[in-house]
């Protein structure tokens, strides 16, 4: 049978998924895979547990135990343009608390990596812009420098609270818990050279060569194999 | 006993109180701190955000340099404590990253080989010294004193290590043999919000809500921390709790050594107590003057 083209998602049949779809999978399952026990994402039992843990799911349109439905249903996508992945604070508790030992938290790292890797986030978004800010601070002094990571921060994404934070801001100078000068380290050259090597080992992208096609469905949309028969076969 | 010493960013600046009182309570127990020379942030949950293998990398290069030392290292915040205990965990189950680690970390001639064990000093006080020796040594009485004991998130999640990851007790028995009283606190071990705090601020403030009320509610004079995150988030938006919410919040947030000190002898101001932005009241303070 022809191959479908994106337009015609509507006609699509449950859990098949594009081409776009099958990329995101692979890369996603790459990155899970590399967390020690990622395998164990197959071993979801839909307790909800994982949401039920959760101290900001309440905040989330998504909720955890949602977040591993919706990839078994070829939905990542859905699950990278949700706010969710942005609102975990990485506290563990789905983590601690998982009956399947699945790493929920490492998880919700991995496709914020690919958001961000993709850019899949609105402009000046928060999450986005102290992450990348926090980036640029060790890659600089080798050390966080918190004020100018706070200024840094609000100028970009928040101005007004960085006004209304000003006056808490002078209270803690004047008791001495803010630095005003970064702290360079003095192996900086190293971290650089350290950084600049283990960059290249990042995840390749996969340029996954199958158009949106019937036969791949759920799993099977990840090892690259189209079944002879196609159609629905769960 | 020695130890290797990894402060961590944070307490170079805003937890400037929690590296003084650590490193008076370590030196009045005999303890000896040795900073790792020139060490870098460990990346906390930021740089994982971003990049996986480049933040384990750099992280790796604090074990690496710690290593030859052959000690313990003590990490005191609760996100490196965990990062750096991450880092060593994944390198020991992924052969693959433990390849490409090493293999960043020899560009500059460095390499880890997974000879370092990460503890917290709070592990390390209460299962290296003992809750009793450091009783003995205690030159004031807690007694009459409330505390609720927070434990925040990561430093029993998501490797509970020395304490257990739902009900943790190391912190509640050390302060009661103290003569503390520890008020029923069913939020020990709930999150702070975190970095939320400046980038969804409305969901950590009623995370920081929830927690401050709890403690206060329950009758506590202090709140104890083990975290430079939870202080600064309990310690530093009362205003913004008091805009949302209308809640207005009198309970200070303590690093857990500050007290510790005090107990051991040391004034309330050497230990930085009076750093914070919430202060002690009157009554607690003179408590705390009280020598046995």
């Amino acid at each position: 049978m022809a191959p479908k083209t994106v337009q015609q998602l509507d006609d699509r049949k449950p859990g098949m998924v594009t081409r776009k779809e099958s990329e995101l999978r692979l890369e996603f399952l790459n990155q899970v895979m590399d967390i020690p026990g990622g395998e164990k994402i197959n071993r979801c039992i839909q307790c909800g547990t994982c949401s039920g843990s959760c101290p900001v799911s309440y905040a989330m349109d998504v909720q955890p135990r949602e977040l591993i439905a919706l990839f078994r249903a070829g939905l990542i996508e859905k699950i990278l343009q949700s706010r969710s992945i942005w609102i975990c604070a990485s506290c563990y508790q789905c983590t601690s608390r998982c009956p399947s030992s699945i790493k929920v938290t490492d998880i919700i790292y991995a496709l914020k990596r690919i958001a961000m890797e993709r850019k899949i986030y609105p402009d000046k978004f928060p999450v986005y812009a102290l992450s990348a800010k926090f980036v640029d601070n060790v890659n600089r002094y080798g050390r966080n420098f918190e004020l100018g990571l706070m200024m840094q921060f609000y100028l970009k994404t928040d101005l007004m609270r960085l006004f209304r934070m000003a006056p808490m801001g002078f209270k803690l100078m004047k008791l001495g818990r803010i630095s005003i000068a970064p702290k360079r380290i003095r192996a900086l050259e190293d971290i650089r050279k350290i950084i600049a090597k283990a960059d290249t080992f990042a995840v390749p992208r996969e340029t996954h060569k199958k158009e949106y096609i019937e036969g791949m469905i759920g799993y099977r949309a990840v090892d690259g194999e189209v079944p002879d028969s196609g159609g629905v076969q769960r | 006993m020695n130890y290797t010493y990894y402060p961590g960013c944070s307490l170079e600046a805003s937890a400037d109180s929690y590296d003084k009182s650590l490193k008076s309570v370590f030196s009045d127990l005999g303890l000896g701190l040795s900073e790792i020379v020139d060490w870098n942030c460990c990346g906390a949950t930021a740089y994982m955000s971003v990049k996986e293998t480049v933040s384990l990398a750099i992280s790796a290069r604090n074990l690496a340099l710690a290593e030859k030392a052959g000690l313990d290292i003590v990490a005191p915040c609760s996100a490196c404590y965990t990062v750096l205990a991450k880092t060593h965990k994944i390198m020991a189950e992924k052969s693959q990253l433990f390849d490409h680690v090493n293999s960043a970390l020899s560009q500059v001639g460095l390499s880890y080989n997974l000879g370092c064990r990460v503890r917290h000093p709070l592990d390390v006080l209460v299962n290296d010294v003992g809750i009793e020796a450091i009783a003995q040594k205690a030159k004031v009485s807690l007694k009459g004193l409330k505390i609720a004991q927070y434990y925040g998130c990561q430093i029993v999640r998501p490797y509970a290590t020395f304490d257990d990851a739902e009900n943790p007790v190391t912190m509640d028995k050390l302060f009661e043999a103290l003569g503390a009283e520890s008020v029923y606190y069913p939020n020990k071990v709930r999150c702070c919000g975190g970095m939320l705090m400046f980038t969804f601020a409305d969901v950590a403030l009623k995370l920081t809500d929830e927690l401050l009320r709890c403690a206060q509610e329950n009758g506590a004079d202090v709140i104890l921390t083990t975290c430079p995150m939870c202080q600064a988030n309990l310690d530093m938006h009362m205003d913004e709790l008091q805009q949302s919410y209308g809640h207005s919040y009198t309970i200070p947030t303590l690093f857990f050594t500050e007290l510790l000190g005090v107990a051991m002898g040391s004034s309330i101001s050497q230990m930085g107590i009076d750093k914070h932005l919430v202060p002690l009241a009157a009554n607690v303070a003179k408590l705390l003057e009280t020598k046995i």
